[in-house]
């Protein structure tokens, strides 16, 4: 049985609030106009050593309009619910077109999308965590602490539990309206220790999922294995020698790539980083437009898609903040790019990058704001990595490594501003001798620059291999914007990376 | 239920809160932010906004035989009927809480003389000056062939905290930032200019679009170097950039728990050992000129380094190092039990001083034979914690310094650095000044004071082929 729309989200007075902005709109004589409501619920829990810290509840609850007028965005939002403040909200808006209208020199112009009237969509959950007692799931997280604790390596321990119920309503002048809802959670746990000279930890490399409360005990994800096993886990770390620091071949599990997939190929294909609109922050984009069915961006058996349809994905919706379907298509194809995540606007700008029968170009459906106080920008869609049809298992994919290093899960991150150089660690690494597992190994980031990663990608497993990763704190944008999106990948064979040694890194 | 329409005050809504709430204690936090932004790219204006929103935090103590439950529940509200759902929210929450181990005796009775001034507002009239000057700047940038990229952001917060226990605290918080990125046109030479302000008179873009002309002109000689060690040069907004990190990483409670590079091997915490160079100071302070923030401690949940106990509790000048020695860090009531240390909340200022620090950046570039000048950092994270050890990249100008001047422009690079070492290896520092980082400034902590420093042999790891 799915979900149903919140009924105390759709007894608000959204659609009293939306005709009040849009006909002042109208009235002003704008060429575009979207409204858009939004309630997005949080509740964020934290567990340290048995204790609950803290548990935090937060709603932002507001609108905003959004208008083309003079050639010029203008953009406003207020939180009053009144049908007078909307239409106020919507003057505001009005007017700081006009101040942008003196510094906008290229017109704003969007692609055309087919009207949807009054649709609904719910994203696929059974239990909405946030209708779960806060202490039934203070006990789970206190219950994952004590267990972690029993294990000898473990000094401390720590949990938390992030969850977010969305609902969105959004209109335009032309006719669209959606109510949309989804829901998120990220549960996770670290166990830390000292060792003779040093200390470290080991955490959950379980993923951020779209689902419901049922997560933490259908099966999906085995959560009493990994407890079980993550006490151990770091005794074998503490143990472990420094790795040396030189060449390695790479087999990457999917609780670590997804972070490299997703900084560097899903960042580098957001189309308004090519186009330099993020490079005061964010940054660009070394897979320039120009590059588009040239750029070999990895080798033959890489095969990237975007989407925003995949079940219990983080980016997953209906319709995006521009009243756009959602869709799916490819981003790297046999090793070349081909295309790009995309907003109205851009797709307006470049049409050849999903053609419509007019020629128009139409948006992927990549727009979305995080909170109703905030613009919607081009953010990014599940970018992932396709397995090998019969292809290999994760043992095959190691067997044939002769020395080498088995990484799984993520711990820090970092590329350039154009996404060429990156550098990461991980939870655990393992050394492949000769093609079997022999131990864990310490200090460990490898770094590379993102064409020569994808390049040496030899092999990706079989659909057996993978799985779904992703983020809740992907940050983009000036303000500052948060997204949750997903990757999936299957597990995958890199030859001859650069792996650093962080102890050296820090000597001198 | 609808909200209803009737528009109230901040105070309203927490004398409303406490009224209602059925707790045994209640502390209510009302921030009231307006805000005005412009962004622009490729020369042109790309998005924009004025936002108002009103946040309620209520927190509801609940006593029981065991101890003293919480419930911490925020929402957008703006409206007494609002507020009245927040408190009924938190009150359940508490009740259903178990107890807290961070539980104190709440802060009483403080009040402050402006309590009943209404809340500050900005708006898109802040920009009445620097907006008909950007467009300028962006025709004279057309015309000599450079890109502008850029975002400006004011926002005005005022804060109301209030209690049962008779808390009335109101603090209002200007916060302002500028910041543009210049390009040539063929693309392969960026430079950036950016600082923190609190009312945005002090912002010409024509000035800006000056100072990037200048600095892409000293790319005109390119110079491509490897990865090695440099004598480097951050100018201020690095320093602070590295600066927030070390700040951000030092809790008591974890360097107690023995997981950061702030814990004794064996137990306990560093403070009162030497960690950096003689001479060096970092500190906090609500006082600060031009950096001023919030004097009292403002926590909507408890964590590691923050406990909704200690809300309202006064904030003063706090050294963290003073003279190389570790003196402080960030502390709870709870955890300041635990350390046996002084209670030291985090404060929303920092500031590095160097005793022998002197001069500018400039002075520093004039004193150094042949090294690099950085114009910011990017992307910095912690890579291993034992050291605090960060990863980064260098951004949008890497100049090249021989015999006391900049001769060109160097390729990017990844680096790998702590900031606690950087500290004890550093050669000159220039004084200190109010700073921006770029890489924290926008959106988690804009109100820094720093030096620029040179380090004789910086950690370049790798080169980033970025431009």
């Amino acid at each position: 049985m799915s979900a149903q729309l919140d009924q105390t989200f759709t007894s608000l007075p959204y659609r009293s609030l939306g005709d009040a902005a849009l006909t002042r709109a109208r009235e002003l004589g704008v060429t575009h106009a979207d409204f858009r409501f939004e309630r997005v619920r949080y509740q964020r829990l934290g567990v340290r050593d048995g204790v609950l810290q803290g548990a935090s509840d937060t709603e932002d609850l507001g609108f905003a309009v959004r208008v083309i007028h003079h050639g010029a965005w203008g953009f406003a939002s207020g939180v009053d619910l009144t049908p007078q403040e909307a239409a106020r909200v919507a003057e505001t808006a009005v007017a700081v077109a006009l101040v942008a209208a003196e510094m906008t020199s290229s017109p704003v112009e969007v692609a055309d999308e087919p009207v949807y009237d009054d649709v609904t969509w719910v994203s696929s959950y059974l239990v909405n965590p946030l209708d779960v007692p806060v202490a039934e799931k203070a006990a789970l997280l206190i219950d994952w602490t004590q267990r972690l604790r029993t294990g000898a390596a473990v000094d401390h321990a720590s949990a938390y539990l992030l969850q977010v119920q969305e609902n969105k309503y959004y209109a335009d002048l032309h006719g669209t309206r959606t109510t949309q809802q989804r829901v998120r959670l990220q549960p996770g746990f670290e166990a830390m220790g000292t060792g003779a000279d040093t200390f470290d930890s080991m955490a959950s490399i379980a993923p951020p999922v779209g689902r419901g409360w049922e997560y933490l005990s259908d099966g999906s994800y085995d959560w009493d294995e990994e407890i079980e096993q993550v006490p151990e886990l770091l005794a074998q770390k503490l143990k472990a020698p420094s790795v040396e620091a030189g060449s390695y071949d790479l087999v990457i599990h999917p609780s670590n790539l997804w972070l490299t997939i997703h900084e560097s190929i899903g960042h580098a294909t957001e189309l308004d980083r090519a186009l330099g609109y993020e490079a005061n922050y964010a940054g660009t984009s070394f897979a320039t437009i120009d590059q588009l069915n040239r750029l070999q961006y990895g080798s033959p058996v890489m095969n990237v898609t975007g989407d925003r349809t995949v079940e219990h994905g983080l980016s997953t919706i209906g319709y995006d903040d521009e009243g756009v379907q959602t869709q799916t298509w490819d981003i790297v194809r046999d090793g070349v790019l081909v295309g790009y995540q995309l907003d109205r606007q851009m797709g307006r700008m470049h049409p050849g990058l999903n053609p419509t029968a007019d020629g128009g170009g139409r948006s992927n459906g990549c727009a979305y704001a995080d909170s109703p106080g905030h613009i919607p920008i081009q953010r990014m869609a599940n970018v992932s990595l396709q397995p090998a049809p019969d292809g290999p298992s994760t043992e095959e994919l190691i067997g044939r490594v002769e020395r080498g290093l088995y990484v799984v899960g993520d711990k820090s991150w970092s590329i350039d501003m154009q996404r060429f150089n990156f550098q990461f660690t991980g939870q655990r690494f393992y050394t492949i001798t000769d093609g079997q597992l022999v131990g864990q190994v310490r200090d460990v980031a490898y770094q590379a620059t993102t064409t020569d990663f994808w390049g040496s990608m030899e092999a990706v497993g079989g659909p057996q291999t993978w799985e779904l990763g992703g983020a809740f704190n992907c940050g983009k944008a000036q303000p500052g914007q948060v997204a949750a999106v997903s990757h999936g990948c299957p597990t995958s064979l890199f030859r001859g990376v650069r792996i650093l040694n962080t102890n050296d890194e820090a000597g001198h | 239920m609808s909200p209803t329409t009737s528009r109230t005050t901040p105070q309203s809504l927490v004398d409303q809160a406490v009224a209602v709430s059925t707790s045994d204690d209640c502390v209510v936090i009302v921030h009231d932010t307006t805000s005005a932004n412009l962004r622009w790219a490729n020369n042109t204006l790309t998005t924009n906004g004025v936002m108002h929103g009103i946040s309620v935090t209520v927190i509801s103590f609940v006593r029981t035989s065991e101890g003293v439950a919480t419930g911490s529940v925020s929402g957008s509200a703006s409206t007494q009927a609002q507020v009245t759902a927040l408190v009924q929210a938190a009150d359940a929450a508490a009740r259903l809480s178990s107890p807290a181990e961070d539980a104190n005796e709440l802060v009483r009775d403080r009040v402050s003389p402006d309590w009943h001034d209404s809340a500050v507002p900005t708006d898109i009239h802040v920009y009445d000056a620097f907006a008909p000057a950007l467009g300028e700047a962006f025709g004279r940038a057309s015309a000599a062939d450079r890109v502008l990229y850029g975002f400006v952001n004011h926002e005005v917060s005022t804060t109301y905290l209030g209690s049962t226990t008779g808390l009335r605290l109101r603090h209002v918080q200007p916060t302002g930032h500028y910041a543009c990125t210049g390009k040539t046109a063929d693309l392969r030479e960026s430079a950036w200019v950016g600082g923190a302000t609190r009312d945005f008179a002090d912002v010409d873009a024509l000035a800006l679009d000056a100072e990037l002309a200048q600095r892409l002109a000293w790319g005109s000689r390119r110079v491509d170097l490897p990865a090695g060690r440099y004598d480097t040069i951050l100018p201020p907004t690095a320093v602070a950039d590295l600066m927030i990190d070390a700040y951000w990483y030092a809790g008591a409670r974890v360097a107690w728990e023995g997981q950061s590079v702030y814990s004794q091997r064996g137990g306990g915490t560093r403070i009162g050992e030497t960690i950096t160079a003689p001479g060096v100071h970092l500190f906090s302070d609500p006082t600060y000129d031009g950096l001023e923030c919030a004097p009292f401690v403002l926590a909507s949940s408890s964590d590691n380094e923050s406990s909704v106990f200690d809300n309202g509790l006064p904030l003063a000048r706090t050294d963290w190092i003073r003279d190389g020695e570790l003196t402080g860090l960030l502390q709870t009531r709870h955890s300041a039990t635990m350390t046996q240390q002084p209670v030291t909340p985090a404060v929303d200022n920092l500031v590095l001083a160097v005793d022998s620090g002197a001069g500018s950046v400039e002075d520093l570039v004039a004193g150094t034979e042949r090294g690099l000048l950085l114009t910011c950092l990017w992307y910095i994270r912690e890579v291993d914690p034992q050291s605090l050890l960060l990863t980064g990249l260098t951004r949008d100008g890497v100049y090249l310094v021989e015999n006391g001047e900049i001769t060109g422009s160097v390729n990017n690079f990844r680096f790998n650095e702590s900031p606690i070492d950087l500290l004890r290896r550093f050669s000159h520092a220039s004084a200190t000044l109010p700073s921006f980082s770029r890489e924290w400034g926008d959106d988690y902590f804009s109100r820094t004071a720093t030096p620029a420093l040179r380090v004789p042999d910086f950690n370049m790891s790798s080169v980033s082929q970025a431009m």
